[in-house]
């Protein structure tokens, strides 16, 4: 086990910049997940970190040591692949085996821990059997435990949930996260689906255009996004956004209607402001926001309600189970306390 | 297939394999001619006019080709010749398929036309200054400027076939063997190579078959006897004023013997599927 330690990391593929000025410490026994749209540059990190991609400059640290210019194998770290990367002429236990075997590890060491590592995972009945005669599922198990056999200073992880099915995905998202509770071995992974995140993260990294936007544990960034970017990128359904200016201790909206902004926010009078409210905390109300239904989605649990207001798409999760028909006019409004204010022209947030 | 009645559907078999039938005629009829011909005695030969098959046979034919001609050391000429070449061959151009499968270098472009520019001489166009050169290295009337030669004329089209074989194994794979503990060479040898066995036997058995049945450098640059591969040696049963048919099929069957042979060893090789299963559904 480890920390790792990124400082000033920067990547370019010909002309194109893939990651710029990258910081990031990640502690011994941390379980960190890099989020993001595709084409952010997380995979290019991570395999950065893995020493499959040579960085253009910055400083990689595994533990105290540099590792800038080792080579992946003497990095001790293991790598999920999205694709599993299973050796396909190689049976379960030999595909397990193989790190501990090119380490010319003692027998009875490589036998105990693949039957460990099996034992733990499930895969007792399936070691004769080769890669093709698995399910995905399966398949997932085993990439999983060739990692952990080699019991490496940290786990590296590209989507390795993305090629299952919702059901398996989360059965798996479940038994990575008791795997790492037990072993406490540092984890870094890489995933675009915000469930995973949030469930699996000590700290989230949200990345966009290979620059970190905001670095937190999950309900940190999703109570306090720190822009734009990440406001919309975390939670689901999306946040609510409007366009404002600040008048008083109000905003006032595109269509002339006012909402009153929270108390922390320091705002010239004025000035181009962002508003944005999270669907769960809009609510309905005698006066605020005036808005037409367009949508009714009953989801059992709650119900999501889309309306036309202020020019905007908006919507609203209700836990109760409001009646409504499309076309109806209602009145929106949110707490102070639950609006997310950002600066327009920044990005920023303000409260 | 639903909605076929039973008579469309026995039509439809019908037409496949007589489809098959006759293209299995048209490709076999040749080498059925050759054996026929090779056990037919002498003096039927022309005499009892076209039949499927003579109403005598001999062997006689292939006595005289193995104890009365230089036939042997043709033959060990050409599994010389042949096996030399497809074994360099075949090496060259997993390594050089390898680096254009998986690396961006300078001129990578460049390398891959020149490749393929080579395959698009007529071959007459280049024997002159071929045997020139040849001929100040020292390397006409000798195997080992038969294997060069033909070492040289098979890389390109080998090596493409490498490449598209290996562009076929994940690169995921050699990435996963990489951080397991391999470095690249490891990874080469561990992963990737058993992993290509199919496509090396593909390549082996076509370079092999090139060079087993190539006339016209034999020709070119082979004089003497002792040199002389078998199908150059073949030409000396067309004599001045007759053509022995009976001893040329039956040296022609021998040959076809060692191809024959070969192909049955690599066929386990040439199974593909071998990758499947490596990489998700
Ligand atoms: N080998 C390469 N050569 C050139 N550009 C590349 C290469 N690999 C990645 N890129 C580019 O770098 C950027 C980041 O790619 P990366 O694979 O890290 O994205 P990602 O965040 O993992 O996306 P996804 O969620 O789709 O996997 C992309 O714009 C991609 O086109
Ligand atoms: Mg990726």
């Amino acid at each position: 086990m480890a920390s790792v330690s990124l400082r000033g990391i920067h990547k370019k593929f010909g002309p194109v910049s893939v990651l710029e000025k990258i910081d990031l410490d990640i502690e011994d026994g941390e379980f960190v997940v890099l989020v993001g749209p595709s084409g952010c540059g997380k995979s290019t990190l991570l395999r950065s970190i893995a020493g499959l991609e040579t960085i253009d400059g910055g400083e990689i640290r595994i533990g105290d040591r540099l590792v800038n210019h080792a080579a992946p194998k003497d990095r001790d770290i293991a790598m999920v692949f999205q694709s599993y990367a299973l050796y396909p002429h190689m049976d379960v236990r030999r595909n397990m085996a193989f790190s501990l075997n090119l380490r010319k590890s003692p027998a009875e060491l490589i036998a105990e821990r693949v039957s460990a590592a099996s034992a733990k995972l499930g895969l007792g009945s399936l070691l004769e059997r080769l890669p093709k005669q698995l399910s995905g599922g399966q398949r997932q198990r085993v990439a999983m435990g060739r990692a952990i056999v080699r019991n490496p200073k940290v786990f590296l992880f590209d989507e390795p949930l993305s090629n299952l099915d919702a059901k398996l995905r989360s059965t798996m998202r479940t038994e990575i996260k008791a795997l790492h509770q037990s072993l406490k071995t540092t984890s870094i992974y890489v995933t675009h689906d915000q469930i995973e995140a949030m469930t699996m993260a000590n700290r989230i990294v949200v990345m966009h255009d290979g620059i970190i936007q905001q670095v937190g544990p999950p309900l940190e960034l999703y109570d306090r996004p720190a822009n734009i970017f990440v406001a919309g990128f975390i939670g689901s359904p999306t946040m609510n956004f409007f366009d404002a200016v600040s008048q008083g201790k109000s905003a006032r909206l595109g269509d002339g209607s006012a909402l009153v902004l929270p108390t922390g926010a320091v705002v010239k009078e004025g000035r181009e402001i962002v508003i944005g409210i999270r669907p769960e905390h809009l609510r309905f109300s005698g006066e605020g926001l005036p808005g037409r239904v367009v949508v009714v989605e009953p989801l059992g649990m709650s119900t999501q309600v889309t309306l036309d207001a202020a020019g905007e798409r908006v919507t609203l999760m209700a836990l109760e189970r409001p009646s409504l028909a499309p076309g109806d006019a209602k009145s929106l409004t949110a707490r102070p306390e639950d609006i997310h204010v950002f600066d327009r022209s920044t990005g920023l947030r303000l409260n | 297939m639903p909605g076929q009645s039973l008579f469309q559907r026995i039509a439809g078999q019908i037409g496949l394999y007589g489809a098959v039938a006759c293209y299995v005629v048209f490709a076999l009829l040749p080498i059925y001619w050759t054996i026929k011909i090779s056990v037919t005695p002498q003096d039927l030969l022309y005499s009892e006019g076209i039949r499927l098959w003579p109403s005598r046979m001999t062997l006689a034919n292939y006595a005289s080709v193995l104890k009365a001609s230089d036939f042997p050391r043709y033959f060990l000429n050409s599994i010389i010749v042949s096996v030399s070449t497809a074994f360099i061959v075949t090496v060259v151009a997993s390594f050089a398929g390898y680096a254009l499968s998986r690396f961006r270098f300078r001129g990578k472009a460049l390398v891959s036309l020149v490749l393929l520019l080579t395959q698009t001489f007529p071959l007459v166009m280049v024997i002159p200054p071929i045997y020139r050169i040849m001929g100040q290295l020292g390397l006409t009337d000798n195997l080992y400027g038969l294997i060069i030669i033909y070492t040289a004329f098979n890389i390109a089209f080998a090596t493409f076939l490498m490449q598209s074989f290996l562009d076929g194994v994940p690169k995921d794979l050699e990435e996963a063997a990489m951080i397991d503990g391999c470095t690249r060479l490891d990874a080469l040898r561990r992963v990737i190579l058993p992993l290509t066995l199919p496509g090396m036997g593909a390549t082996v058995a076509f370079v092999f078959t090139a060079a087993w049945s190539e006339l016209l450098f034999g020709l070119m640059l082979i004089n003497s006897e002792s040199q002389k591969t078998f199908s150059v040696g073949l030409l000396t049963f067309v004599g001045k004023f007759a053509v022995d048919w009976g001893q040329m099929m039956a040296a022609s069957v021998l040959a076809l013997i060692p191809v024959c042979l070969f192909f049955l060893f690599l066929q386990r090789y040439l199974v593909t599927g071998l990758t499947a299963g490596a990489v998700k559904g």
